[in-house]
């Protein structure tokens, strides 16, 4: 077990199993697939991410480093939790990218959906983070990995 | 964030409920990148990257309506990205079906919705709306609330305006308000360089290879590109500009680039040259074997790998109107070297409504014809996203394609070779 502290972009608190992405998460491309074609699992579509393909996020904590690609991303991202198929939770490594933070305040101004998340945990949290791991949010940011 | 009294009188509500969430959202979204304040819009037109109806899209519909209904509009005229459908392409009765019933049935809905909000004109529908003949081109030092990848990275690194890579929704937000959050690519420090990257090729690099490797390298950060004025020259031309379209797309699709300079070439470079070197800059060499492990990198998701192309889309982002000039000289000429009247795969070029307006008051409107080449206003990436387009063995040159569909990238040798040859 493990813990990192963040930046807290999206409040909330959360416990779900982890799906780790190591390169960027092309929202577009990972999304539009379950968006358009009934997946409520949200199975990721895009063909270029060797550590998420064909899995589903939905429910889940993503664990990423930023997200990447089209400029439709955060409204993408807003769909999604509008249509409840959202990630429970996004932990990014990084600090947060444009696109992800756009989905993410998009959906916690204009959305009942709370999904909490949190950035800047570090290359350290998502080199022990592993697909499959427990996740549990606290309300101050604090991320358990076990 | 210190707004102004302005400011803060829209998000106190003093000018409705719908406005103050506008201003919310924007103000979350800056104080994310820690933004001081909110500085106004100052280009002349905004552009969306939201052009689609997409039935399952029903979230952003839905807000639209809300700020239609509080009589909310775009301060700003706007362009939009290019329509999800044109009869001119080839479907099949099923595609045809399933794109008018089931996928975009929201098309003529959303489109009364952005021209009810601002929509510049009728066919103000394309992602290159900086080239002249759509007028949609900001000047240097414009500060943008544009969304579209490849539009936004060509604004900041070709013609200097100042534009974060905003998302959909956000976009016309900024437009609505007047003001977009101080932070990032706005700021003179989040212009400068994270990488320099040196390109040591025998030829000419691809444009869209260049710009996927360079993108999958730095992801969101700034590059800062040395030695490809040696193959574009030192003046930001037509055939340069052309060149930095297609590179720009793929780095922004590929990786998260917003913003490149290219020594000796583009207006910051030029102007700043190295001191647009951050103090700990990283370093990334190209040459000719990593170009090839890049291009060797790409999977390749048709069932059967050898299958005969049905498709090849070239246009993505659209074309210029040197572009399609080009192309209809080199299809000409390597169809009469393989002895072939026409294109031996049905192929779309696509290009903005207004490019295509004025190709087609040219001679090679015509020639192009001729070759069985369709001229098209379509998103290709847009009509691609479906489960029967993603089973079509369709071929591109376009880096931005293939990363969002089922596409094949080749080079645009290998695609004249494959259009006029019938294969490689």
């Amino acid at each position: 077990m493990k813990q990192f502290k963040g930046r807290i972009i999206a409040p909330g608190t959360c416990t779900a199993e982890a799906v780790v992405t190591h390169g960027g998460f092309n929202t577009l491309a990972s999304l539009q697939k379950a968006l358009q074609f009934g997946d409520k699992t949200a199975k990721v579509s895009d063909q270029n991410n060797p550590d998420l393909y064909g899995k589903p996020i939905a429910g889940k904590a993503l664990c990423l480093p930023q997200t990447i690609g089209s400029t439709t991303g955060g409204l993408v991202l807003y769909c999604a939790c509008e249509m409840k198929r959202n990630p429970a939770c996004m932990l990014f490594a990084n600090k947060i990218d444009s696109l992800a933070c756009a989905g993410s305040v998009l959906a916690s101004v204009w959305s009942d959906t709370r999904m909490p998340v949190i950035d800047e945990l570090g290359d350290e949290f998502l080199n022990y983070v592993k697909d499959g791991d427990k996740i549990t949010i606290c309300e101050d940011g604090t991320v358990t990995v076990e | 964030m210190e707004l102004t009294k302005q400011q803060k009188a829209i998000l106190d509500g003093e000018k409705g409920e719908t406005l103050a969430k506008v201003m919310k959202t924007l103000v979350m979204y800056g104080e994310a990148f820690d933004a001081t304040k909110m500085v106004e819009v100052t280009s002349e037109y905004n552009h969306l990257v939201t052009s689609f109806g997409l039935g399952v899209m029903d979230p952003v519909y839905k807000l639209m309506d809300t700020l239609l209904s509080e009589g909310v509009k775009s301060g700003q005229k706007f362009t939009v990205d290019p329509r999800p459908l044109d009869p001119n392409v080839p479907t099949t009765f099923l595609q045809n079906l399933v794109f008018k019933l089931f996928m975009y049935n929201k098309q003529d809905f959303y489109e009364d919705q952005l021209n009810k909000l601002g929509l510049l004109e009728k066919d103000a529908f394309t992602c290159t709306c900086y080239m002249s003949e759509v007028g949609n081109t900001p000047k240097e030092g414009d500060i943008l609330s544009w969304s579209e990848s490849s539009a936004v990275v060509y604004a900041n690194s070709v013609l200097g305006a100042r534009c974060n890579r905003n998302s959909g929704i956000i976009d016309i937000m900024g437009s609505i308000v007047g003001y977009v959050p101080y932070f990032g690519l706005l700021t003179d420090e989040g212009r400068k360089a994270d990488w320099v990257v040196r390109i040591n090729t025998t030829k000419k690099p691809e444009a869209q290879l260049l710009g996927s490797a360079i993108g999958m390298k730095v992801m969101e950060d700034v590059p800062y590109v040395v030695g490809l004025d040696k193959w574009l020259g030192d003046e930001l031309n037509e055939e340069a500009c052309t060149y930095l379209k297609d590179f720009g797309a793929a780095t922004a699709s590929n990786g998260a680039v917003g913003l490149y300079h290219i020594d000796n070439l583009t207006p910051e470079a030029k102007k700043l040259g190295k001191k647009l070197l951050k103090k700990d800059v990283k370093e990334y060499v190209i040459d000719d074997a990593e170009l090839q492990r890049v291009y060797d990198s790409y999977p390749v998701i048709w069932k059967d790998k050898n299958a005969k192309p049905k498709l090849c889309f070239m246009g993505c982002p659209h074309m210029s109107l040197q572009q399609l000039k080009d192309w209809t000289d080199t299809i000409e000429e390597n169809l009469k070297k393989y002895g072939n009247s026409k294109v031996q795969i049905p192929t779309v070029f696509t290009a903005a409504p207004a490019v295509i307006k004025k190709f087609r008051e040219t001679d090679y409107f015509p020639r192009l014809q001729s070759t069985g080449i369709i001229l098209s206003y379509i998103c290709p990436l847009m009509f691609m996203n479906n489960p029967l387009c993603g089973k079509m063995p369709v071929i591109t040159s376009s880096n931005k394609l293939r990363t969002y569909t089922s596409s094949r990238y080749y080079t645009d040798e290998e695609i004249v070779t494959q259009l006029c040859k019938g294969g490689l």
